[in-house]
């Protein structure tokens, strides 16, 4: 019994992470010590006691390297004690990063998806664009960004004459759209001709029109790289619209929050924000897994 | 009664190279008629001719052209058009441009089936095909920008960038080389420290158990977040930028690194271990090249990953050079051409970068099949 635990991955995953807890709260004692003590010297306080000089280096308000638990009650006091609709809580701002992540994934997903079928079914597509696609793959595409974000929110303000806030929802999505386009593309051309040459014979001797061969042989066997594709386009969309919110001078959103913690050397404020992007993250990926999940039992897929 | 496999299936040109025909020839027809409504073309002349040409090309339904009469419509009409370009085009410019699109497009599609019938080589073609589509895209962008008057604060044309790529060389290299700095730096740091971490958790089970889950979530999130942090930690010239890169790139190399060291094969390792074969001998001479596809195959995802890391994090501060610095300056400034030439560097740069590290995997995983078979 106590065997078993040991070697199991939840324990060994919660070792590693109690190591990395202790490890961040050592390595805060000599980063946070100088400034600690300029407090004393100022205050004219001798021989504080160890104890005490842990404990306040371990609650400063601008640290240079917070503590866990300060990056947690952060986030506490700005998710459960502030309403979410104030510009206070991280909610508020967790949601404007979030609503411009998903509506961009949805967009680049549908793209991705529809540019992999052209190619897969159409020659000069697949030798036109192919190359150009896996090279896309090899440049900083991200550092379009501000480019995007500043000319997208000039032409939706300016030329179509929308009010600040939806245009800056816009540049975003457009942007993580981008972002997620292309893995979704790539993964898509590999799962639609994943397809043996045997099956799609097979296929041909029951004269299946292109369309039956689609949807019965090429679409189902494509799943497995959709997913394991949005995964990663998932990922890159919510860094997409993250990044996306660095120019323009946005105001809300995790970006803005991250962007703002450095201007004022708020620490806590960007450990808190970049912690809840993490989470995000993290429930965009599995939210991706729970679906191939639902997808595959539908599908009658034997559990892997 | 025969049945036509999928493998058998015979390559015909397909309904769509029908329809191509049919609109080249339509849209050339149209911008003749555009002409005679206009009177006497002017400098418009070539573009006349090309368009009489393109209404020509229709009598391909009554006897079939040769793949050389498209491809050569094709080109001239490329030609034609940035011949012809100039602020504020009248119609019949529009409807020839439409006319040059179409052509090529048939012409890839001829092309592509070609190919695939083997009545044309792989080799030159299957390159010929990407860049043509590549001058289409650059010569329609080139039209638009300058023929339809776009502003140059929204795009400009790829000519005035190239204009301000080759008047800014000095600003472009001094910015390339700030970011370098940090993309090695941080690359290397980052790329050796996964790898002696693979190394040194490989031995121990638990390690990677532990470790390997927490390595592939962090590829999952946004850590170019951490660039703020690593700001204020080691100041705004470019080791700060290496910090933020050497974070990004330490996870994918950790997880790589110790997927490759297990994948030597039992039998190999049996092998081995009845030479007597010690632990380091193992690795040297079985695991570790085992493990070059694999880490390889890192060494390229970081490579992209390095760049893009050492740009974003110069958005957040950074000193008055750097390609991400000018990127987000410019675009504050509306220099939207020096924004485009710096995203070009970029894009070289990048591939430069992944285009060596694909050379030395050649040189070093020779023998591994998807090598051999390039």
């Amino acid at each position: 019994m106590g065997q078993a635990l040991t070697r199991s991955t939840p324990f060994a995953i919660g070792v590693v992470l109690a190591v990395l807890v202790l490890v961040w709260y050592a390595a805060a004692i000599p980063m946070n010590a100088p400034w600690q003590q300029g407090v004393y010297g100022r205050a004219g306080a001798v021989d504080v006691p160890f104890t005490q000089f842990v404990g306040d280096v371990w609650n400063q308000d601008k640290p240079i390297l917070p503590t866990p638990h300060q990056v947690v009650r952060e986030i506490w006091n700005t998710t459960a004690l502030v309403p979410p609709h104030m510009p206070r809580s991280l909610l508020f701002h967790a949601w404007i990063t979030l609503s411009a992540t998903l509506a961009g994934f949805g967009i680049g997903t549908v793209l991705g998806i529809g540019l992999a079928v052209l190619i897969v079914h159409n020659r000069a597509t697949n030798r036109s664009l192919m190359p150009w696609i896996i090279a896309s793959q090899t440049i900083p595409i991200l550092a379009l960004a501000p480019l995007i974000v500043v000319i997208g929110f000039n032409i939706f303000t300016g030329q179509l004459g929308l009010p600040p806030d939806p245009a800056r929802f816009l540049s975003k999505a457009i942007i993580s759209a981008y972002l997620s386009f292309f893995p979704v593309a790539v993964g898509m051309v590999k799962g639609l001709r994943a397809p043996e040459q045997i099956q799609l014979d097979l296929l041909a001797t029951y004269s299946a029109s292109p369309a039956q061969t689609f949807w019965r042989l090429r679409w189902p066997s494509a799943l497995p790289y959709l997913f394991a594709s949005m995964k990663v386009g998932v990922a890159a969309s919510l860094v997409g619209a993250v990044v996306g919110e660095l120019p323009t001078g946005a105001v809300a959103g995790l970006g803005a929050r991250l962007l703002a913690g450095s201007y004022y050397g708020q620490t806590i404020q960007i450990w808190s924000a970049l912690f809840v992007a993490s989470i995000l993250a993290a429930l965009l990926v599995l939210a991706v897994t729970l679906t191939e999940r639902l997808v595959n039992r539908r599908l009658g897929a034997r559990p892997a | 009664m025969s049945i036509t496999l999928a493998s058998q299936k015979p390559l015909a040109p397909s309904a769509l190279q029908s329809v191509l025909g049919l609109l080249v020839g339509l849209s050339g027809v149209l911008a003749l008629a555009l002409f005679l409504g206009m009177g006497a073309p002017g400098g418009l002349a070539p573009l006349a001719i090309f368009s009489a040409l393109a209404a020509l090309s229709l009598l391909r339904f009554a006897h079939p052209l040769p793949l050389l009469a498209d491809g050569a419509l094709a080109i001239f009409g490329l030609a034609v058009i940035l011949f012809t370009l100039g602020p504020a085009m009248p119609a019949p410019f529009w409807a020839g441009l439409v006319a040059v699109w179409l052509a090529t497009w048939l012409l890839v599609d001829r092309l592509s089936l070609e190919i695939a019938l083997r009545r044309l080589p792989e080799q030159p073609f299957a390159l010929i095909i990407p860049l043509l589509f590549g001058v289409v895209l650059l010569v329609g962008w080139e039209a638009i920008t300058r023929g339809a008057g776009v502003p140059s604060v929204i795009l400009p044309a790829p000519s005035a960038i190239w204009a301000r790529i080759l008047t800014s060389t000095g600003t472009l290299w001094a910015d390339l080389q700030q970011t370098f700095k940090a993309v090695l730096a941080g690359y290397a740091i980052g790329c050796g420290l996964g790898f002696v971490l693979a190394i040194a958790i490989d031995r121990s089970g638990f390690l990677k158990r532990g470790l390997l889950p927490l390595g592939s979530f962090v590829s999952a999130l946004p850590i170019i977040g951490i660039a703020p942090i690593m700001v204020m930690w080691f100041g705004f010239d470019w080791p700060s930028k290496a910090a933020v890169v050497a974070v990004m790139t330490f996870f994918p190399m950790l997880v790589n690194s110790v997927a490759g060291l297990g994948a030597a094969g039992a039998m190999e390792r049996d092998l081995l271990s009845s030479y007597a074969a010690d632990y380091w001998q193992t690795l040297m001479k079985l695991r570790l090249p085992a493990a070059g596809p694999f880490i390889f195959n890192a060494l390229k995802i970081n490579s992209t990953l390095a760049l893009i890391g050492a740009i974003v994090a110069e958005f957040f501060g950074s000193p008055v050079v750097g390609m991400g610095f000018r990127i987000s300056s410019e675009v504050g400034r509306m220099n939207v051409d020096m924004v485009w030439a710096e995203i070009a560097m970029a894009a070289l740069a990048g591939s430069a970068f992944y285009g060596v590290i694909a050379l030395i995997e050649r040189a070093v995983t020779f023998w591994h099949p998807s090598v051999r078979g390039a």
